[in-house]
């Protein structure tokens, strides 16, 4: 369905995101896990086309939709996936909605500008799918304005508005990360459903392993604008071969157990400006050698999964 | 919800109209000088002038003559004029039109030209045009009224004579004034709607409008300049009476009649009435401005009409 090769992504000199991959189907989640900064957005702006917005360009590499490859669609065709066939759901749902205009008219737009429905059309459609995301009274909910509603019931507009026009591809940008703890449990599931009702394939962005291990069934796993490690939720949980991913899980508070707590990772992202030489991960890396600082690994495979660090073949043999 | 929004709104001019009036009937009493003397023909008796001032009511207590006075404007009755000797009604009545047609037309030209501008050098960002327009909008925000008043007479009308120097006599006689007037807006509002729309254009919820497949030309439009606006009317309303206040150099400088003209006047004469009614007329544009821009505001922003006065 969609499928990213190799993707980098510039702004001015500065090249945050190189050699992303990743491919989801319909009916499949696949998770993109890491820290803040990691290139996580990036990757999501890059499949929606909107880079030229934040002012960054693709430098290389393919995105297949469909057949076609979006990185050399004109701007025309790609409004018509723009919330058409591929739809988005963004961080912060409390600034994603434009103040000044009632929900009814702004999830209407889809509709209208996608299915070729009247405003009535339009309107009738829009309370179809807000019941269908278990909103009470739709159209009441149409006439109010967003600062009126919840951060979950506004997360549920945005998601209505990605639905709206019955897309293949779903983005999700972090879509429970500004919400309360028990919101993120209902919108995760609620995701889940529409992925399997619908035959949905979704990109579940996050910096939350748990999330991934309930809901996805592929993850990547991104450290400062690179993936590192990818493969099938089960084979990446079970065994997972880069330090960075192993770090990932470690820090998964695991209820009851008192000795794994959230200890998170020593250290921070690098920024751009000064992505490491050789291994990216090598600054923070327990199993750190001469050669992470020198040379950038290569993608060791195993199975449907493969991770990039030099020392992946072994690694796996002492589970952090 | 806008109605009770705009009668809240209105309630609170009542105490901002008070203290206003008040100001406005000091500051009169406050200034070197006295009518009186220019009254007086030259060796009148202390008597003469005793009855003078009498007539006029200065021998009264000063809060007395403040509730007289503010009975009569209620009461549409300016009074007369010491100097000019003809009702204050009549005078402003007389003035009034050639102010309003002067604001007018410089707030129209001032708001339509500086957002276009503004628009433009938001949307084509052009480096180019971008130094121009900071260019212009220094220019526009620094240079003072008066002296461009002056610039403008001397190169449009002594040098090329394409308007008349002075007077109001038909609409040639506006196109100086006008500019003169409205230059500084426009550079203003340009500058205002440039940052807003920029700033608009920031907004999270704007990704999410691409995301729509919303075109980049209906964001702007549908979106994006109402949010843009809300600054914008703010800036606007303020301009309403500053407008007028701007005028008052403006109409003097280029010798046409209006409020400007007759307060200028009035000062140089002490003539109390015609001096406080000005300021009243000014005020309640400035006060008329503001709650326009602010009921304009909050009929474009639900988030306004909601909070509790
Ligand atoms: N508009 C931009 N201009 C320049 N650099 C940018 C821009 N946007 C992002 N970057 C850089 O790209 C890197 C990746 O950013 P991105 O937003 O994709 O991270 P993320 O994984 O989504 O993080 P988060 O979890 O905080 O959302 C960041 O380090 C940032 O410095
Ligand atoms: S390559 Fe070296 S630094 Fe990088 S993750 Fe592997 S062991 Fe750590
Ligand atoms: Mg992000």
């Amino acid at each position: 369905m969609l499928s990213v090769r190799d993707l980098g992504v510039a702004f001015g000199a500065v090249e945050p995101l190189s050699g992303v991959s990743f491919s989801v189907d319909k009916g499949e989640t696949i998770g993109i896990v890491g820290e803040s900064g990691s290139g996580k957005s990036l990757t999501a702006m890059s499949v929606m086309g909107l880079l030229p917005l934040i002012g960054g360009r693709i430098t290389g590499g393919t995105i297949v939709f469909d057949g076609q490859d979006l990185t050399k669609l004109p701007e025309r065709a790609y409004r018509k996936l723009r919330g058409g066939k591929i739809g988005l759901i963004t961080q912060n749902p409390m600034t994603s909605l434009d103040p000044l205009k009632k929900i009814g008219p702004q999830v209407d737009d889809v509709a209208r500008l996608h299915l070729g429905m009247n405003a009535n059309e339009a309107r009738a459609r829009t309370e179809e799918i807000l019941g269908t995301l278990r909103i009470p009274e739709p159209a009441l909910i149409c006439d109010r304005y967003p600062h009126q509603m919840s951060g979950g019931m506004k997360q549920r507009i945005v998601i209505a508005m990605a639905l709206a026009a019955d897309p293949d591809v779903l983005i999700a940008d972090e879509p429970t990360t500004a919400l309360d703890v028990t919101v993120q449990a209902q919108i995760i599931r609620l995701l889940d459903d529409l992925v399997k009702q619908r035959d949905l394939a979704l990109v579940l962005i996050t910096h939350d392993m748990s999330v991934v291990a309930q809901t996805c069934d592929k993850v990547v796993v991104m450290y400062a604008g690179r993936a590192v490690e990818y493969g099938p939720v089960e084979a990446i949980f079970d065994r997972p071969r880069h330090p960075y991913t192993q770090a990932l899980i470690a820090c998964i508070p695991r209820g009851l157990d008192d000795t794994a707590r959230l200890t998170g990772i020593e250290g921070t992202v690098p920024t751009v400006i000064n992505y490491p030489k050789g291994c990216p991960f090598h600054p923070r890396c327990p199993r750190a050698e001469a050669i992470c600082a020198t040379d950038p690994p290569t993608f060791s495979v195993e199975g449907d999964s493969a991770a990039a660090c030099h020392f992946a073949e072994v690694a796996h043999a002492q589970p952090a | 919800m806008i109605l009770r929004y705009t009668f809240m709104r209105l309630l609170m001019l009542i105490p901002v109209s008070f203290s206003i009036s008040v100001v406005i009937f000091m500051i009169v009493y406050l200034l070197p000088g006295d009518p009186i003397d220019n009254l007086l023909r030259v060796g009148s008796s202390a008597e003469d002038r005793a009855e003078l001032v009498a007539r006029y009511g200065l021998d009264r207590n000063l809060i007395v003559q403040y509730f007289v006075w503010i009975g009569n404007m209620f009461r549409g009755e300016f009074g007369e004029a010491i100097v000019l000797r003809r009702p204050v009604a009549d005078l402003v009545a007389q003035n009034l039109p050639y102010s309003l047609t002067l604001g007018g037309l410089a707030f129209l030209f001032s708001s339509t030209v500086g957002m276009a501008l503004g628009t433009i050098s938001a949307v084509v960002r052009h480096p180019v045009l971008d130094r121009f327009m900071r260019g212009f909008i220094l220019l526009g925000s620094t240079v003072p009224g008066f002296w461009l008043a002056l610039l403008l007479i001397l190169f449009f009308s002594v040098n090329l004579g394409w308007f008349p120097v002075s007077g109001a006599g038909g609409w040639t006689s506006l196109v100086l004034p006008v500019l003169t007037i409205g230059f500084g807006g426009v550079a203003l509002v340009a500058r205002v709607t440039r940052v807003a729309l920029l700033d608009a254009q920031r907004e999270d919820f704007v990704t999410l409008l691409h995301a729509k497949g919303l075109s980049s030309g209906t964001i702007l439009l549908r979106h994006l300049m109402p949010h843009a606006l809300l600054p914008v009317v703010t800036i606007l309303a303020l301009r309403i009476g500053w407008i007028l206040g701007g005028a008052v150099t403006v109409e003097f400088v280029f010798g046409r009649p209006g409020l400007g003209s007759l307060l200028i006047r009035a000062l140089g004469q002490r003539d109390y009435p015609v001096v406080q009614a000005c300021l009243l007329m000014l005020a309640l544009a400035v006060m008329l401005g503001t709650l326009i821009g602010d009921v304009a505001q909050a009929s474009m922003d639900p988030r306004i009409r909601e909070k509790k006065t």
